[in-house]
């Protein structure tokens, strides 16, 4: 393929060269497990701790707080199997949305088929948690409140600052699935009142298979790979010593240059979504206008379907995702676009586009113009739309 | 995960279209899970179906079976058409991965909607056609409203 336009920085991203640059030596040079007493294995451990240390301030955290995982699903299952377990005899529920990642919603299914209660909140149209239904929801048996930071399909960013602060009222654990947020929004630990915090490297610039989780000081939370005595006794397992010097290397990289790359991909973002829901008829944009990630467009076209559109734009070079039940293996379109309230027929046409900084307007240009092509030529083989055009012309 | 055939049919989709007046008009499949086939028939005197078209709203597979769907009653009669199963409309594509199975079975139920329709017209019973079950009504409705 010659072309090749990636617009799905959700679903991933490329390792900055410097990044790679700066994992390398760890697997042929500097390969000493860090839990070794020998001198050549303390070049590692200083590496995983000076990762620790860019991680930590990233966050506005301590360093002892920032625990490394196998990435961010593991950082959701751990956060909410463990302080279901820590705090069950406080409690046993649990108070989560329905926009969630599916690593915290099905982890919530679980823990319900195991005794505890879960409250799953809803969002409004732009995809945002009512501070009041959640403030309603607490219950004196209230163990954990778990809302994302950001969206991965529509990008809307919840009130992480006001969520924290009923939690923290309310004398509840509050953790966030940030995985899309960190390294492109900022966050403090402390200013939010978060007391525990999912975040993946490979969102970032940095490799697939390492993850975080912060855990304020004082949190009971217990381990949940067991096995050795790293990471505090709390995360067992060799550490992934280049994985973790990668997403170090990431976060800073993403850190210094985050108020310039969110306004360069910000700037781009609404000229995309300004030129699609302008030129695309019966198109509209999901998810909120403002509070959204930098990075992040969501639309949904009527009478069409995701996948057609996503393999026809693999066609033309242009890698993008969707909510759209095919691409999922399950007939129902995504449960984050029934919860704002898509009926079904909408929801199954939607498209997401996640730029980077390395995105061009021109990029956005042939992408936008490829929409148009494709979204009338399925148009045209569309019963919905033909019935459609038929009932505007009977009007 | 689509064969080549599939990828042939849905770039380059037979028969999409509408057909004026047709013999039979079939819709099967709803919005809700994310596909329906509209089939339309030409039938003559003979009972041959001289042309078929058909319009579609779903993902590739649904799109390459609604096709090759379309090519496979072509010229053939009532009863010949009959025959054209899910799994003959599978196998003349060179498979489906399994989720996607169900758009062959949609495929097959738009045929014999398609028929139904046209025996309905003509006031004939067609031997070994049972009525549709798939039938989008009021989802269409919905659809529409939404």
């Amino acid at each position: 393929m010659e072309k090749l336009i990636y617009l799905d920085n959700a679903a991933t991203t490329r390792v900055h060269p410097e990044v790679l640059d700066a994992m390398l030596p760890y697997f042929t040079e500097y390969y000493g497990n860090p839990s070794a007493i020998y001198t050549f294995a303390g070049t590692a451990g200083k590496a995983v701790d000076e990762a620790r240390r860019t991680l930590a301030e990233c966050l506005g955290a301590q360093p002892e707080e920032i625990y490394f995982t196998g990435g961010g699903s593991e950082s959701d299952n751990w956060a909410l199997k463990a302080a279901a377990e820590a705090y069950s005899g406080k409690g046993k529920h649990i108070i989560t949305t329905k926009i969630e990642h599916h690593a915290v919603l099905h982890t919530a299914e679980y823990l319900e088929k195991n005794g505890c209660e879960v409250t799953y909140l809803d969002v409004d149209e732009r995809g945002l948690i009512d501070l009041d239904e959640l403030k309603a929801a607490i219950r004196p048996d209230t163990i954990l409140i778990s809302v994302m930071f950001a969206n991965n399909e529509i990008g809307t960013i919840e009130p992480i600052k006001e969520i924290g602060e009923i939690a923290r009222a309310n004398g509840i654990l509050f953790h966030t699935d940030a995985v899309q947020a960190f390294g492109h929004i900022p966050i403090n630990v402390n200013d939010m009142n978060i007391d525990m915090l999912s975040a993946s490297g490979h969102k970032l610039g940095g490799p697939k298979g390492i993850g975080l989780m912060y855990i304020r000081k004082g949190v009971k939370i217990r381990s949940f790979i067991h096995g050795g005595a790293q990471e505090r006794q709390r995360r067992a397992g060799t550490h992934n010593v280049p994985g973790i010097v990668g997403f170090g290397a990431a976060a800073k990289i993403a850190y210094d240059n985050m108020a310039e790359n969110s306004a360069y991909e910000e700037k781009l973002r609404d000229y995309l979504i300004t030129r699609v829901i302008e030129e695309v008829p019966y198109s509209r944009v999901n998810g909120d206008r403002v509070k959204r990630l930098p990075n992040n467009a969501h639309f949904c076209f009527r009478f069409i379907e995701g996948e057609s559109l996503l393999i026809l734009l693999d066609q033309n070079g242009i890698c993008a995702s969707s909510g759209s039940a095919c691409t999922s293996g399950s007939l129902d379109p995504s449960h984050v676009l029934l919860a704002i309230g898509l009926p079904h027929e909408i929801a199954h046409g939607s498209l997401r586009l996640t730029l980077s900084e390395k995105t061009t307007k021109e990029d956005i240009d042939y992408t936008v113009d490829k929409i148009k092509e494709i979204v009338e030529r399925l148009r045209n083989m569309s019963p919905l739309y033909e019935d459609f055009i038929k009932s505007e012309k009977g009007k | 995960m689509y064969s080549e055939k599939v990828m042939d049919h849905f770039n380059n989709p037979r028969n999409v279209g509408e057909i004026d007046d047709a013999s039979g008009v079939g819709t099967v499949g709803n919005a809700k899970c994310g596909d329906i086939m509209r089939m339309y028939l030409d039938i003559d005197d003979n009972g041959v179906i001289q042309d078929a078209k058909f319009k579609t709203f779903g993902c590739g597979a649904a799109v390459a079976t609604s096709s090759m769907a379309t090519e496979l009653v072509k010229g053939k009669t009532i009863e010949e058409a009959l025959k054209v199963t899910n799994k003959a409309v599978m196998e003349a594509l060179d498979g489906l991965p399994p989720v996607k199975v169900h758009c062959s079975l949609l495929a097959e139920e738009a045929i014999h909607a398609a028929l139904w329709d046209y025996a309905e017209k003509n006031n004939i019973k067609i031997e070994g056609l049972e009525k549709p079950v798939n039938d989008i009504g009021e989802k269409e409705d919905a659809a529409e409203e939404a």
